[in-house]
């Protein structure tokens, strides 16, 4: 199976080990990794401004690269709803919806198309889980908590699945980290404080480790947790499910 | 900083009072939860409001006219007002008419929106908020911060201060029951002198020509059984097609607001008691126009249960005065651009767009999708600031050229201080004012690809 494997942005500049985690996590799993050099961004940051308009070469630029392959799969729910949500704003070429049908999470590829029973990964450690919104509520990797009907979870699924961790409940299952892009310095009193009541969650359920499928919100959790010199470890669900250690 | 964000800013500075805040609504959307897990047919109930809803935006002119029909008949006398001041000068001549000095009013976020009681106070007309909520504002001087819990963002201590200056209760004496009491007694001897009532409306049938009110205080009730005028305000978008549609909306607006099976009184008014009048006047002000924007229309379904403010993080930690319009919240963000872009170009961007409010909403608006394209909306019509757009468009250029990206990235990590804007824009300061930067890494994922994979 040719999987082209998409990393965002951001984890190319800052977050490499989630990206490795990522590729090696589908090659044990069979898969003939493909990585196009020439990949930037899914274009979020600009739409999310207003700005989408501006996008539309990168979203080309994209489907193009990945238009061989007969998935994508990238580590961040936020980007891949993106792709499918988003890019309807362009004229819907082959590989528009190429990209647009076949683009997928990790943890969702793993669950859905794979259709993985067990990992290789032990990880002895009390996790709490950062349910990010657009996996949440634009894909419904959980049971967003608003919703009354039946969804069940693939973060919990494939988190169930690593040996030895203990899976934290939480206050509030699934509030916002207040990350939200460029949000994060527009309204910078609100989502550092949405970050720091989301840390407080966490450490009075003595978690560990806080994880989530996104690494945007992580980067914020993980910038407010820094300056306060206190709260959980935090590391990529990538990470946890490809057995890497703390 | 934008208005939202100044205000956000300062509310948050008390960071004490915001918890309170934050926890008071977090409870009330548990209490939303609690109520809706008991019933199987939730999402189904949603799905079918929605499509009522979606059928009435889509039929609106044959509804209205029957609904005018049908209230003609019933001896109703009907008004239309285009916009917010024909909507005060048909009230007004109404109160003339009766020679009306003293006015109550039950909650009513559309007389709040047309400024009725500045207009009324102007021509010396005393006009009395009579929901609990709204009398504690209203002797504040403030706007609501909420449309269904309009005094949350005041504690008690603050109410029992206010009620020894206005009403002369005691000093120091917060005690919810006593303070309960003492407005009751103030408002009774209110709905007794009055000469008018006015109400909003929460669903008005076209089929029958009745207007429906939800309170929980019964002061729709008090205000229209004992004044000999009674005039119930509507807009255009509240109507119903059938009274059977009624149980779909009575069962989602109040649990959805404040997790009630619905509310203590559910009042149906169709006809004016013998020798007094009703009227109800019917008022546009901008909706018809809101009605033909594609993309934005469905907000017109709203009920006002306030649900979606419960549930949003911003709201709940920047309080609905930051949002400095009418309606507050999720779905005030969406609705006041439609009255004036420029003023609330703001409004769309205090949003994480996490997408909660759109899974609470009873009627399935779905909010987030309408900030996102608001923002859209923003950009097209020049009203983002140049300090945003000149960063992003430099950053689109970046991301369009992989080997200036691959170039770039390499400095970025080697002094994250000239970072080109991949994450943080121009804006180091706001990210750096309460947190960390990331650690930046020896090699991005493209090099170490590069070195591991033998590309």
């Amino acid at each position: 199976m040719k999987v082209g494997l998409f990393v965002p942005c951001y984890i190319d500049q800052f977050f490499p080990e989630v990206g490795i985690a990522t590729l090696q996590l589908l090659e044990k799993h069979n898969c003939e990794v493909i990585f196009p050099n020439q990949q930037t961004c899914c274009g979020q940051p600009m739409a999310n401004s207003g700005m989408e308009q501006e996008g539309k070469k990168i979203y080309h630029d994209l489907a193009y690269l990945f238009f061989s392959c007969e998935y994508i799969v990238a580590p961040s729910p936020s980007c891949v709803h993106h792709i499918r949500s988003h890019y309807d704003i362009v004229e819907q070429t082959e590989e528009i919806k190429h990209l647009r049908k076949q683009t997928f999470d990790i943890v969702e590829f793993l669950v859905d198309v794979l259709k993985i029973d067990h990992l290789e990964a032990s990880f002895p450690h009390r996790v709490g889980l950062h349910q990010s919104c657009h996996g949440l509520r634009g894909m419904h990797l959980g049971k967003p908590s608003e919703l009354m009907s039946n969804i069940p979870s693939k973060w919990d699924k494939v988190l169930k699945m690593v040996n030895g961790i203990d899976l934290a409940m939480l206050n509030r299952a699934d509030e916002c980290c207040g990350f939200g892009g460029t949000f994060a310095v527009a309204e910078e009193a609100v989502s550092v404080k949405m970050g720091k009541d989301r840390l407080a969650d966490h450490n009075q359920n003595n978690v560990e480790v806080l994880t989530s499928g996104d690494m945007s919100c992580l980067m914020h959790l993980q910038g407010i947790a820094k300056r306060q010199k206190s709260g959980p470890k935090i590391v990529h669900i990538a990470n946890i499910l490809n057995g890497d250690q703390l | 900083m934008s208005q939202h964000s100044k205000r956000a800013d300062n509310f948050i500075k008390d960071e004490a009072r915001t918890d309170w805040h934050d926890k008071a609504l977090w409870h009330v959307r548990e209490k939303r939860d609690a109520s809706a897990e008991q019933l199987p047919e939730w999402e189904l109930l949603r799905e079918t409001a929605s499509q009522i809803k979606d059928n009435v935006l889509s039929n609106l002119d044959n509804y209205l006219v029957q609904f005018e029909t049908e209230a003609k008949k019933n001896g109703v006398i009907v008004h239309w007002a285009e916009d917010a001041a024909d909507h005060n000068r048909i009230i007004g001549e109404i109160l003339e008419k009766h020679n009306a000095r003293k006015i109550v009013k039950s909650k009513s976020m559309l007389t709040e929106e047309c400024k009725l009681n500045d207009f009324l106070e102007e021509r010396d007309i005393e006009i009395i908020d009579t929901d609990l909520g709204e009398r504690i504002i209203q002797l504040r001087k403030e706007p609501p911060s909420h449309v269904v819990l309009p005094a949350i963002h005041i504690k008690k201590e603050e109410v029992g201060e206010l009620f020894h200056q206005k009403l002369g209760t005691e000093k120091d004496n917060s005690d919810p029951t006593y303070l309960t009491k003492a407005a009751r007694t103030h408002l009774r001897n209110k709905f007794f002198e009055a000469d008018a009532a006015i109400t909003g409306v929460n669903f008005g049938i076209a089929e029958t020509g009745g207007v429906v009110i939800c309170t929980n205080e019964g002061n729709a009730d008090m205000g229209c059984h004992s004044a000999p005028v009674q005039i119930h305000c509507m807009g255009i978008e509240k109507l119903l097609p059938k009274a059977e549609h009624l149980g779909v909306f009575i069962r989602l607006l109040a649990r959805s607001a404040t997790g009630q099976p619905s509310t203590i009184y559910t009042s149906h008014y169709h006809q004016p008691r013998p020798g007094a009048e009703m009227h109800v006047v019917i008022v546009d002000n901008g909706r018809s126009t809101h009605l033909g924007k594609e993309d934005f229309r469905n907000s017109l379904k709203c009920i006002r249960c306030g649900a979606c403010m419960n549930t949003c993080p911003i709201y709940r930690r920047s309080g609905g005065h930051s949002y400095h319009s009418t309606i507050p919240g999720p779905i005030g963000a969406i609705l006041s651009p439609n009255k004036n872009l420029k003023e609330y170009s703001d409004l769309p961007f205090a949003s994480t767009l996490c997408g909660s409010c759109s899974n609470v909403c009873p009627v399935k608006i779905d909010i987030h999708e309408q900030l996102y394209k608001w923002r859209q909306e923003i950009y097209k019509n020049n009203e983002l600031p140049k300090s945003k757009t000149i960063p992003l468009k430099i950053t689109t250029k970046v991301f369009e050229n992989p080997s200036v990206y691959n170039s770039l990235g390499k400095i970025a990590r080697g002094s994250l201080r000239n970072l080109p804007g991949f994450m943080i824009y121009n804006n180091f300061n706001a990210w750096g004012k309460q947190r960390d930067l990331p650690d930046a890494p020896k090699e991005g994922f493209k090099q170490w690809y590069k070195k591991n994979r033998n590309e």
